[in-house]
């Protein structure tokens, strides 16, 4: 991930440890200076104003309005840091903000050439820029439009700022960029900076019946940020990145109240200043907005010490048709009928605009570790985090890949000193070496993550080493685990690298009782092989999994999957239907709709089932009560 | 058109399939070379091998077993260590123990058996193909038919001799009755030698009638379902439960098929393939004993020596016998819309659950295709068209008179080209003047028919030297069995014909051209004889058009869009179409008759078999009946499970035992459909009666 948020900045282990220890000497430091009163440190009160750009806690935002000026319109992340395959025909990350970047990956070339059959002769180039001509001029409302102007909140309907808020990152949206297509896209983009702007904004959208779409990070992988192409209104995307403060932390109670805006890299950054962290880190963390966490009910890659998002929100804010929704107190739990949060938690834009959160907090711990451990298959793996989930002793983060994974990873070691003759060669001379008796085309690997105060860390790791010894896992080393975690950074970036060369694929999880876990493993990747070849793709997929998150009951899954799709002619639609099978063997198998992806439209045809018509009912109850003008139109879930 | 099920492995007639005799390298060469031989199969790559014991342990630390385990013991206030020791015990004497040295032990004097009781056994080549790229990728479930004791090791023998993994066998034992748990060791000492060979050639034991025992059947089904769920070795089993003693295809039964099923409906494998298997024999070695069980003598033991006593088999020629690998068939695929696998998101998996109707209808549905696929797959000799003609004629005629032979000689060839026209594997030779091909086959079967002075005659086993004189009854079952010993090779092609018999018989009965009423009295037909003939549910429309096809080619009929019109050209097919299952009609008819007439208003099957025996017989020399068959135990059992069914024939509430009560109204109401008095009407008393 990026270098200037915490895990992903230091050459390796021991000096991340330094970075760690200098940072809680920081902390300690900052705890000494400040006056000792009422430990409420108040960041920002006001809105924002206008033209106060100066103001001191949004300094150093990551994300512009126009995002256009630091990302990617077609693609996945940063405009300066993507995968290439060199002139010598070697991989290359480029860039400067990730640890990977300027480096070169000597083994992923034989690795993509050999996994998909591609070719770095066949190359599917994406269109370079973004014509503004091809995109639909916007259908403005006008009387909205004069009324908005009055208010003094920024707007705007150029063709670049729509198209960025047409999308997520879902495989079939991506490739359409890349070809250039723009479907129905918003008619305006509307950038408030405070909780007071989003009030107005809903009340002149109320007023004139125009569509709201809330746009967080747009991150969105279940095409939730899709406009329907049904929609007749003007439909106006409501940019949350400018309300991105935090507006105070109570280190009494250890929580902080966050403007619904601010992205995750932003918010970890802002309070480790303040030596505190929230813990959440899903994999999107560098541009998911914590607005977009909730709607879409995230879960962070360290949850088992933080918990997901339903664990860390106290408070939430939500701006609505029918007006704010929120709680009269701040208690950490309350019996007073159902919990009002779980209706704005995973409503997915649909109800109104989460505009504030008040969040734990946790001081920043002192040490971290990362682990791996190598088991001979994916069985005992599992068996091994079975066992761990058990004894309720996860680490922060534990995740088993399977084979093919374990693969891949190796496949982005950056070169070192030694001479690679070829990829699987190198593997096995490592393994067969290291890991006697282990067979190279079947082990695989956990790669952990402790935190806390280092006596604790240390224990802690014993305690999860013996366990997975019983199982048959031998330690693997802190390089291969963080490399791990690294990758997830990543792989988005990969996507488009894939992208250049005929290969398209995407990820998609569930959640599913222990029992299960192996079974819908191998049925969902055995399914996904299968339907690849009823549907004409010409070369063998990808198909791999890995489990990423322990619970008691349970664990959550998530998938991988891409191929090759020369001779194809419609390769998206393959891709989906592939993807739709997949989703229906999960189904069978007794897996989730969604763990945290959320189903926005993509997963919209199977609600019913998963929470039966009464459910349906209900849900549908809340929002006629609370939108009955399906002002937030942005069709999700329901 | 003519098969059915699209790609169900067989393929036109017999002479363009790369048919090899595995017995022609075994007479060229060493049989203990071959016994001996480098077995190196490609095994199943889904999951690591395990060993026997690593699979009993599995199955005694299933949770299922634990469930069951502590439920038995709160039944029988047995503690849970004593029941577990008694799963222990059932497993034990259950279960399989393959054994590499033992299959090389037996391979030798199968060998040498073969040899000795067959010309030929032929095997389809490109099915043993398909086969051993199957084992490899899916769980497989091998389903051959079941027609004689020697069905039971030829596969695994054919096997080994191509380097596909050996099967583990689901081997019934008929005809044991357990009395207590400490005696099961005991009833089974019988079959100790035989069984501890075949038990280490991968066979394991079902007991049969294991419904009540609730601790037997849940070892057994956990047995079944780990050897499926660890692609422990291909599985073999026969789903028609036990072997036909009438060569015909049984219902399958549904047990072992749920079993089997289980794992891929819960998920606990992606897929599993089930290979339907055609075993075919020319003439069977157990012809006489089947048609003598039949009538009710009593039966051999299944004894060691019972089975030692076939020595005298020994002596005789068998002819050739044909093995028919189908086409692997996708559990997976095959279900696809028949199943939803959801419904076992809220209960464990290991939870002993009663499958729901859904998963029943499913299974009942794969099972009776399997069968017809099995049907499709079977080879018909020369031997069986010439049995049906033979039997359409009168059996006085047949036993005193003969039948010319030249007119035989004929009808069958005629026969031969409706065969083929209806789709037959017909084993015909070629090159070799078709008289020569059926005196030929006659020859093989002197034991039941035999040419003299240019007629063809039944022949009647020698009576016994017995001092007193034969009785009328004893006469007549001696006659009987002489039928039903023709009646079984008939039966063997009967599957080709029935379905266009049935709407031969329909326009014979309604003497209506119409098609939807023909269709209505079809279908009525279907629902009667479904549990003597095989017939996938939910499939009549496609039968009866399938039917109508058939006798459109054949030239029998001509059909328009709403009429079937019989053709002058056509009479000859028909007849003898409908003359093919007269003696189902009529064997049913008595049965119907008996019931209404003669029978007390409530009966157990104990009682009511011999006592339709006895009635039958009488008709039978008084001179009201002809049919022979009628006397088939096989066909009364047959027509009263479809009467329960129809829910025609129901238990009894007041009585524990297997008391049933009719309702003779019904029964008559049918009888009178049947024999065309009034026209068809529902017999289902609700539509979802039968799945
Ligand atoms: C590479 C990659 C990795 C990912 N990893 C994870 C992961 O580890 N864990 C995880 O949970 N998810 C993950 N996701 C999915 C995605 O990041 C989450 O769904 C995230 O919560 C979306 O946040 P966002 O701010 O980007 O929302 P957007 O994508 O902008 O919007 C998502 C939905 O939320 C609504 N919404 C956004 N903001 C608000 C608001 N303030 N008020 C009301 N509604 C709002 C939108 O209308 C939309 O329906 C990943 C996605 C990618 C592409």
């Amino acid at each position: 991930m990026a270098s200037n948020s915490s895990g992903g900045g230091g050459e390796g282990g021991s000096s991340d440890r330094q970075r760690i220890a200098q940072q809680r000497l920081r902390i300690i430091a900052g705890h000494l200076q400040r006056p000792a009163d009422d430990g409420l440190i108040v960041l920002a009160a006001e809105c924002k104003g206008q033209n106060n750009k100066t103001e001191a806690s949004s300094e150093g935002r990551t994300v512009p309005r126009r995002r256009q000026e630091i990302m990617k319109w077609n693609g996945w992340g940063y405009s300066d840091s993507k995968f290439l395959f060199n002139k010598k025909g070697q991989a290359e990350f480029t860039g400067k903000r990730y640890r990977l970047s300027g480096m070169i990956m000597p083994a992923l070339k034989d690795w993509f050439e050999g996994t998909f059959g591609a070719s770095l002769q066949h190359k599917t180039p994406a269109t370079p820029v973004l014509t503004s001509s091809a995109v639909q001029p916007p259908t403005l409302n006008e009387a909205f439009v004069e009324e908005l102007k009055s208010t003094g909140i920024s707007f705007s309907h150029n063709a670049e700022d729509r198209v960025f808020r047409a999308h997520g990152h879902c495989l079939h949206e991506i490739f359409a960029l890349r070809e250039g297509k723009f479907g129905r896209v918003p008619d305006m983009v509307v950038w408030p900076n405070c909780h007071n702007d989003v009030v107005k904004i809903v009340e002149l959208a109320c007023k004139h019946n125009v569509c709201l779409m809330p746009y967080g990070g747009g991150t969105s992988v279940s095409s939730a940020l899709e406009c329907p192409p049904e929609e007749t209104r003007s439909i106006v995307s409501l940019d949350t990145s400018q309300m991105n403060r935090i507006l105070w932390i109570d280190e009494k109670n250890l929580t902080a109240h966050v403007e619904a805006g601010i992205v995750g890299q932003d918010l970890e950054r802002l309070l480790n200043e303040s030596g505190y962290c929230t813990g959440h880190e899903p994999d999107s963390m560098e541009f998911s907005s914590l607005g977009g966490w909730v709607a879409t009910r995230a879960s962070g890659m360290k949850k088992n010490i933080y918990g997901n998002i339903e664990d860390l929100v106290v408070h939430i804010k939500m701006v609505t048709p029918r007006g704010v929704i929120e709680k009269s107190c701040q208690g950490p739990r309350m019996s007073t009928g159902p919990d009002i949060h779980h209706f704005i938690m995973g409503s997915e834009g649909t109800l109104g605009v989460v505009t504030e959160v008040t969040m734990k907090i946790r001081p920043v711990p002192e040490y971290q570790k990362y682990g791996s451990v190598v088991f001979p298959n994916f069985e005992q793996g599992v068996a091994c985090l079975r066992e761990v989930a058990k004894q309720r002793c996860a680490p922060a983060s534990i995740r088993l890949m399977d084979n093919e994974q374990f693969k891949f990873g190796h496949a982005l070691k950056p070169q070192v000193s030694s001479i690679f003759t070829s990829f699987l060669e190198g593997l096995k001379k490592l393994y067969i070496t290291k890991f006697k008796g282990f067979d190279p085309n079947r082990l695989c690997v956990a790669t952990l993550l402790f935190e806390g105060d280092r006596e604790k860390v240390l224990q802690h790791e014993k305690q999860v080493y013996d366990i997975a010894a019983k199982f048959g896992g031998l330690a693997a080393g802190e390089d291969n685990g963080q490399r791990g975690y690294m990758l997830t950074f990543v792989i988005a970036y990969l996507r488009d690298l894939g992208m250049d060369y005929y290969v398209i694929g995407e990820s998609f999880e569930t959640s599913v009782p222990w029992d299960r876990v192996l079974d819908i493993c191998r049925n969902v990747k055995a399914r996904i092989v299968r339907e690849c070849k009823d549907k004409g793709v010409q070369f063998p997929p990808l198909s791999t999994c890995r489990v990423t998150q322990t619970y008691d009951a349970g664990a959550c899954v998530y998938f991988y999957f891409a191929f090759n799709y020369r001779g194809l002619s419609d390769p998206v639609h393959a891709y989906e239907q592939v993807e739709h099978a997949a989703r229906e063997e999960i189904l069978a198998n007794g897996g989730s709709l969604s763990h945290h992806h959320g189903v926005g439209k993509l997963r919209k045809e199977w609600m019913r089932e998963t929470v039966s018509n009464v459910g349906m009912g209900m849900l549908k109850s809340v929002k006629e009560y609370v939108d009955p003008q399906n002002i937030f139109g942005n069709r999700n879930l329901l | 058109m003519t098969s059915s099920f699209g790609d169900s492995g067989r393929s036109g007639p017999l002479d363009e399939e790369e048919l090899v005799d595995i017995l022609e390298e075994r007479r060229r060469s060493s049989d203990l070379g071959h016994a001996l031989r480098t077995f190196s199969p490609h095994p199943y790559k889904g999951a690591p091998t395990c060993s026997a014991a690593d699979l009993n342990k599995a199955v005694l630390e299933s949770q299922h077993l634990h469930y069951i385990t502590k439920e038995v013991a709160m039944e029988t206030g047995a503690t849970v260590e004593e029941v577990r020791e008694e799963a222990s015990g059932i497993l034990e004497e259950m279960s399989q123990n393959l054994q590499l040295g033992f299959i090389r032990l037996m391979g030798y004097p199968l060998s040498k058996v073969s040899k000795k009781l067959f010309r030929s056994i032929f095997v389809n080549m490109e099915g043993l193909n398909r086969l051993q790229q199957a084992v490899q990728e899916n769980p497989v479930i091998l389903m051959p038919n079941h027609r004689s004791y020697f069905d039971f090791l030829v596969i695994s023998y054919i096997m080994f001799t191509y380097d596909i993994p050996v099967p583990v066998i689901a081997a019934g034992i008929r005809n044991t009755v357990f009395i207590s748990p400490s005696l099961r060791c005991e009833a089974l000492a019988g079959m100790k030698l035989v069984g501890r060979i075949l038990r280490r050639s991968g066979a394991f034991f079902i007991r049969r009638a294991i419904g009540s025992d609730k601790l037997y059947w849940a070892v057994l089904s956990e047995y079944v379902k780990t050897i499926v769920r660890r692609g422990f070795a291909p599985m073999e089993f026969y789903v028609e439960g036990l072997r036909s003693r009438t060569l015909k295809s049984l219902t399958p039964k549904l047990g072992m098929m749920n079993m089997v099923l289980e794992p891929f409906f819960k998920g606990e494998v992606f897929d599993i393939t089930l290979v339907p298997i055609s075993l075919s024999y020319d003439r069977v070695l157990e012809e006489s004993l089947l048609a003598h069980e039949l009538l009710g003598a009593p039966k051999p033991k299944e004894s060691t020596t019972g089975l030692l006593k076939a020595t005298k088999v020994l002596q005789e020629d068998y002819g050739s016998m044909f093995v028919n690998f189908g086409r692997p068939l996708s559990v997976r695929d095959l279900c696809q819309d028949k199943i939803n696998r959801c419904q076992y998101n809220l209960i464990p998996r290991d939870l002993p659950q009663k499958p729901t109707a859904e998963a029943q209808a499913c299974v009942s549905w794969l099972a009776h295709l399997v069968v017809r696929i099995q049907e499709e797959g079977s080879v018909i000799s020369p031997w069986s068209l010439m049995a049906s003609l033979l039997l359409q004629a009168p059996t006085a005629v047949l036993t005193e008179e003969g039948l010319p032979w030249h007119r035989l000689t004929e009808k069958t060839l005629w026969l031969r080209r409706l065969a083929l026209d209806f789709g037959a594997r017909l084993n015909w030779p070629g090159g070799v003047p078709d008289s020569n091909v059926m005196q030929s086959n006659l020859v093989l079967h002197r034991s039941v028919a035999q040419r003299k002075t240019g007629r063809v005659y039944l022949v009647r086993e020698d009576e016994p030297a017995r001092k007193h004189l034969i009785s009328p009854e004893e006469d007549a079952h001696r006659t009987a069995a002489a039928v039903l010993m023709m009646a079984s090779y008939r039966n063997q092609c009967l599957h080709i014909f029935v379905r266009p018999a049935m709407l031969a018989t329909a326009i014979h009965i309604t003497k209506s051209g119409q098609k939807d009423e023909l269709s209505t009295f079809f279908c009525f037909l279907q629902d009667i004889f479904s549990n003597e003939f095989i017939f996938i549910p939910g499939r009549s429309s496609q039968d009866f058009e399938e039917a109508c096809f058939l006798l459109k080619k054949s030239g029998a009929v001509h059909i328009s869009q709403e009429e079937v019109t019989v053709l002058d050209a056509g009479l000859e097919v028909l007849s003898f179409l409908q003359a093919l299952l007269q003696p189902f009609i009529e064997s049913y008819q008595v049965v119907f008759r008996y019931l209404c007439e003669n029978g007390p208003h409530s009966f157990s099957e104990k009682q009511i078999i011999p006592a339709l025996r006895d009635w039958t017989t009488k008709l039978i020399l008084s001179g009201e009946l002809h049919t022979y068959e009628a006397l088939s135990s096989d066909t009364q059992k047959n027509v009263l499970s479809a009467l329960r069914r129809l829910e025609i024939v129901t238990k009894s509430r007041a009585s524990e035992q297997n008391e049933f009560g009719v309702n003779r109204e019904a029964v008559k109401r049918i009888g009178d459909i049947l024999s065309g008095k009034i026209p068809p009407q529902s017999l289902h008393p609700t539509p979802l009666a039968r799945l």
